[in-house]
Order: structure tokens, then C-alpha cells, then sequence
């Protein structure tokens, strides 16, 4: 990166510092921290969107339909998050890989599954065998933001569901009685209030979705913690030039600096976002606000 | 290998007993049930040891956390952040990368780098972390006349602390920690995939699920079995925190007990 850098053996303990830290490889680990934010950005709105679906769904009057929205919500919620996890994206995988092979491939006559392998003809695969590197990156990444969005959409669900039961009957027999229809009364008077009742929930999954982005690593995506062990690792002097002990203490101890740091961020935003939505409902935290102006 | 056989061989496989080579091929149902099952006891010591342990720091940490003097509030708050703050996952790693240092430094810190004690302790401070906070919820939802009638007793300090203020905080705290204690042995298949090595393939049932799933490329028959036993495991803490939540709250007229409410948690 520096001029200086040309033979790090000679160099003092800063600059020799400031030489390590910016190798190409220390960049891919940077670039893995974008890689933990991208996640959260994608996953967070598909995430509420898929919950809003499953909260809708689950209220629903039409039996079927609201036992679906209802299973969906307890049967992700009732298993270890982990098994979740590593389940999903193998049978994502496979069922991606299955349909593909339905339609590309109709007359290929051996089962798929052949004992313990898992076999489609060859232009069925995902992604597909002479696909560059970042095809194969890019399509691990997908399925695990698939995977994020359906565990976490069925917690969102659980809460946004919690959510629109706790808007005050009154609220809604007042928008029937100015004669709105059962959809007016969703969109206009529902929606509008519940977020203040879901936001604690809400901004707990958030904290809970920080918390599990390093499970990346166990979807075997090049993320920080697979960069922290690989860089933290004993480096020789025979195939590094920048030869160090193990170091994976440290830059684990960084990882968790890191992620204190976006919780405490995000206690702050939060507290804001709830001041704000706060403001005008019919809570004990808005009556507080309206006092707090009138005095 | 007739399933009993299956099961005499490989039941205490993930404690060191039985047969050593685990199965290579044609696996079986009963191999699955065994073997996994047999993981799922370092998740049940895991499980109790955290609990029990992390019970009596958590208690400290509520009440540290409570108090109005700022030596002990401040040491509270900051463990209950650094821990509740920052993922499981990168706790274990972290923690076994520090074992690691110190082993090399000193003798005494062999048995650290391994799960049984060095996962252990990571997983106790975690859950007194969650169940400090949990606890000092309900220490501060005390109803004030509970504390005003101690003082009227003339009750004051460790005595009014042991007779009125404890059994109030953990009787309105229960139904949260139930959940925290099932959140908990959730977390507890975090071990062996994290960062602690398994040693001679003694691992937890997640270490065998997905031996098996990447033995057999099929998810679908391990995981629902993994599944299944923690199910089961879930409803044995809902069984036994709801023995102690009846005995918390018997002095209480039924209406107005505490009910458990499931409340599923995420990852930590």
C-alpha cells in the first residue's frame, strides 16, 4: 500500500503496522465487514416484508390460509436456529437444483437421489460448473439471505401479528363506524399504529439479526470470522512477509468491538425511531410526550 | 447390527464409551436416533451446569445492576452489555483463541481449551449476562408494597432481601427465564460447531447431525431428528420450570398467577 512497505523487515512497529493492516488480504477482510452490512440491509426489509405476509396470512378469516401463516410462525420458531440454518440451505439448494432439472432435462431417467449422492444432469446444476468465482459467491450469498429472511420472517410475523392485536379495539370500530371498508380499515387505521406497539419487538430481532450474522461463516461464505482465523492465523516467514504468532485472539477481540459497536448504534437509532413513532398514540409513552409539551 | 445392538455400541459414543469407529455406510434410522441422541448429552450437561451456575451470578448481576451505588452498577452493566451485546459465536471463538493463549503460558489452562470446561464457562457467563437482565426486569417491577410491608415488618437488609424481594423477583422473572433456559440448550449446539474441537469425534448432537448430512448429502432425516430431540428436551425445561413456577406462586389466587408463555428466541 505504502512506499515502504517494499521489505517489512526493517520497518518499526507502526509503520510495520500500518503496512500489515493493508495488505490485499486485509482488504478482502475489510470487505467481508461490507459483505455482514449488505446481509443486514437485504435481509432486515425482505425479512419484514416476508413477516407482514405471515402476519396478514395468519389473521386472515379464511381458515386455511391463517393455519398456514400460524404454522409457518410456530414451526420456524420452535426449532434450534442453527439446525434451521444448515438445513435450509441444503434443501434450498436441492430444491432449487430438482426443479431446474424437471425443466432442463425431462428425459433423463436415473433417480435423483442414488443412495447417499444427490445427482442432476449437469446443465441443471446451481450455479452452473464453468461459472466464474463470484457466480458461486454470489448464489451462496442468496441462499443464505433466502435462509435469514424466512427464519427471521416468521419471527417478524410472531411480532407484527402481536402488533396489529394490540392497536386498541376503539381505533377500529371508530374507522368502521366512519364507514370504511375492512381494507381501508387495515391499511389506513391498522397499519399506521401498530408499528409502535411491534417496534420493540422489532428492534430486538434487529439486535438478534446483528447477532447472527457471523452464522455466514457456517453457510461457508467468505465472512469476517472466516477472514479473522484465516489472517489471525501463525504466519512463517517462509510464505508471509509479514510473519506473526497466532493472532487470533486479537482480531477476535476486534470482532467483538465491532459487533458491541453496532449494538450500541443501534440501541441509539432505535430509542429515536420509538421517541418518534411515539409521538400522538394513544400510549402511556405518548401521553408523556403530550404532557411534556403542554407543560 | 440389530438396533439394540446399534444402541448398546454407540448410546455413550459421544462420552468415550462403546464402539470408537463411527458407521461408514448404509446408515440406519436407529444409528441416526443412537448417535445423535448420544450427542445430546454434552448438550444436557451443557445445558443443566450453565444453568445452575449462571443462576447465583445472574443474581448478583440484577442486584449489582439495581443498586444505586456506581462501584457495583457500572461493572454490572458493562458485563450484562458485553455479553448480551456481541454474538455467541464470536464469544466462543474468542474465548477459545484466549485459552489457547494462556495455555501456552501456563499448565493450568490445558483443561480450558477443552469444551467441556472452556465452552462451559462461556456459555455460564452468557446466560447469567441474559438472566441478569431478565432478573433485573423483575427486580424493578417489584410492586412497591411488597417493600413497604417488609419495612413495616420491620424487616431490612439480607432478611427483607431472602424473604420478600428474592422469591418476588423470581416469581415474576420465571416466565422469562423458562424461556432463557430453552434459549439456552439451543445455544448449546453452538459448541462444537463453533470453535471447540471435538475430540476422537466426541461431539454434541449437532456434530452428529451434520456428520450425518454430510456423510449422506440428506438433510431431511438428521435434522428433523436433531429437531426432535430438542423438542423434546424444550418440553422436559417447560416441565420442570412449571413445577417451580406453581410452587413460586402458590400463595397467589389462581387468576392472578403468572402463566409461562412460550416465547421462542433467536440465535444469541
Amino acid at each position: 500500500m505504502f512506499s515502504y512497505c517494499a521489505d517489512p523487515n526493517t520497518l518499526d512497529t507502526v509503520r510495520w503496522f500500518s503496512c500489515y493492516l493493508t495488505t490485499g488480504v486485509h482488504m478482502s477482510f475489510y470487505a467481508s465487514f461490507i459483505k455482514v452490512l449488505a446481509l443486514l440491509a437485504v435481509t432486515a426489509p425482505v425479512a419484514l416484508g416476508v413477516g407482514f405476509l405471515g402476519a396478514m396470512a395468519a389473521r386472515s378469516d379464511l381458515l386455511p390460509v391463517s393455519l398456514l401463516g400460524k404454522s409457518y410462525i410456530a414451526i420456524v420458531r420452535g426449532v434450534p436456529d442453527v439446525a434451521f440454518f444448515l438445513f435450509f440451505v441444503i434443501a434450498l439448494d436441492q430444491m432449487f437444483e430438482y426443479v431446474r432439472h424437471r425443466a432442463i432435462c425431462p428425459d433423463w431417467t436415473q433417480p435423483v437421489r442414488q443412495g447417499s449422492e444427490f445427482l442432476v444432469c449437469a446443465q441443471a446444476k446451481l450455479p452452473l460448473g464453468n461459472a466464474a468465482e463470484w457466480v458461486h459467491e454470489t448464489y451462496g450469498f442468496l441462499l443464505a439471505v433466502i435462509t435469514f429472511a424466512i427464519v427471521f420472517g416468521a419471527f417478524a410475523a410472531n411480532v407484527l401479528f402481536g402488533g396489529m392485536r394490540a392497536v386498541p379495539r376503539a381505533q377500529l370500530e371508530t374507522a368502521e363506524a366512519y364507514g370504511m371498508s375492512r381494507r381501508q380499515t387495515f391499511w389506513r387505521v391498522l397499519v399506521p399504529q401498530m408499528w409502535v406497539y411491534a417496534l420493540p419487538g422489532l428492534s430486538n430481532l434487529w439486535m438478534v439479526l446483528i447477532k447472527a450474522t457471523p452464522l455466514l461463516f457456517l453457510l461457508g461464505i467468505e465472512d469476517i470470522v472466516y477472514w479473522a482465523r484465516e489472517l489471525g492465523g501463525t504466519k512463517t516467514s517462509r510464505f508471509s512477509s509479514y510473519p506473526h504468532g497466532d493472532w487470533r485472539m486479537w482480531y477476535f477481540l476486534g470482532l467483538l468491538a465491532f459487533y458491541l459497536m453496532m449494538t450500541r448504534v443501534s440501541e441509539i437509532v432505535l430509542e429515536r425511531l420509538m421517541q418518534r413513532l411515539t409521538h400522538g398514540q394513544a400510549t402511556t409513552g405518548g401521553e408523556k410526550q403530550r404532557k411534556r409539551v403542554a407543560a | 447390527m440389530s438396533c439394540w445392538e446399534t444402541i448398546q455400541a454407540y448410546a455413550l459414543r459421544s462420552v468415550g464409551f462403546g464402539e470408537r469407529l463411527l458407521p461408514r455406510s448404509d446408515f440406519t434410522i436407529c444409528e441416526h436416533f443412537t448417535l445423535i441422541g448420544s450427542g445430546m448429552i454434552w448438550n444436557v450437561y451443557f445445558g443443566i451446569v450453565a444453568l445452575i451456575s449462571g443462576f447465583f451470578l445472574a443474581t448478583l448481576l440484577a442486584v449489582g445492576k439495581a443498586s444505586s451505588r456506581a462501584l457495583y452498577r457500572k461493572p454490572a452493566e458493562w458485563f450484562i452489555f458485553i455479553f448480551r451485546g456481541s454474538p455467541l459465536f464470536i464469544q466462543f471463538f474468542f474465548a477459545y483463541f484466549l485459552f489457547l493463549n494462556l495455555k501456552r503460558t501456563n499448565d493450568f489452562f490445558d483443561p480450558f481449551t477443552a469444551a467441556w470446561l472452556g465452552a462451559l464457562i462461556v456459555l455460564f457467563l452468557n446466560t447469567a449476562a441474559y438472566s441478569g437482565e431478565i432478573f433485573y426486569g423483575a427486580l424493578r417491577s417489584i410492586p412497591k408494597g411488597d417493600v413497604e410491608a417488609a419495612d413495616a415488618y420491620g424487616l431490612s437488609g439480607w432478611s427483607r432481601f431472602r424473604r420478600v424481594v428474592w422469591p418476588t423477583m423470581l416469581r415474576l422473572a420465571w416466565p422469562a427465564y423458562t424461556n432463557e433456559a430453552i434459549f439456552l440448550f439451543h445455544a448449546t449446539a453452538l459448541v462444537f460447531f463453533s470453535s471447540f474441537p471435538a475430540w476422537q469425534q466426541r461431539g454434541d448432537a449437532l456434530y452428529y447431525a451434520s456428520h450425518f448430512a454430510d456423510k449422506t448429502f440428506n438433510p431431511f432425516v438428521p435434522y428433523p431428528i436433531l429437531a426432535f430431540y430438542f423438542i423434546l428436551c424444550s418440553l422436559a425445561i417447560i416441565g420442570v420450570f412449571g413445577l417451580i413456577n406453581r410452587r413460586l406462586n402458590r400463595h397467589l389466587p389462581a387468576n392472578t398467577r403468572q402463566k409461562i408463555k412460550l416465547r421462542m428466541n433467536l440465535i444469541r
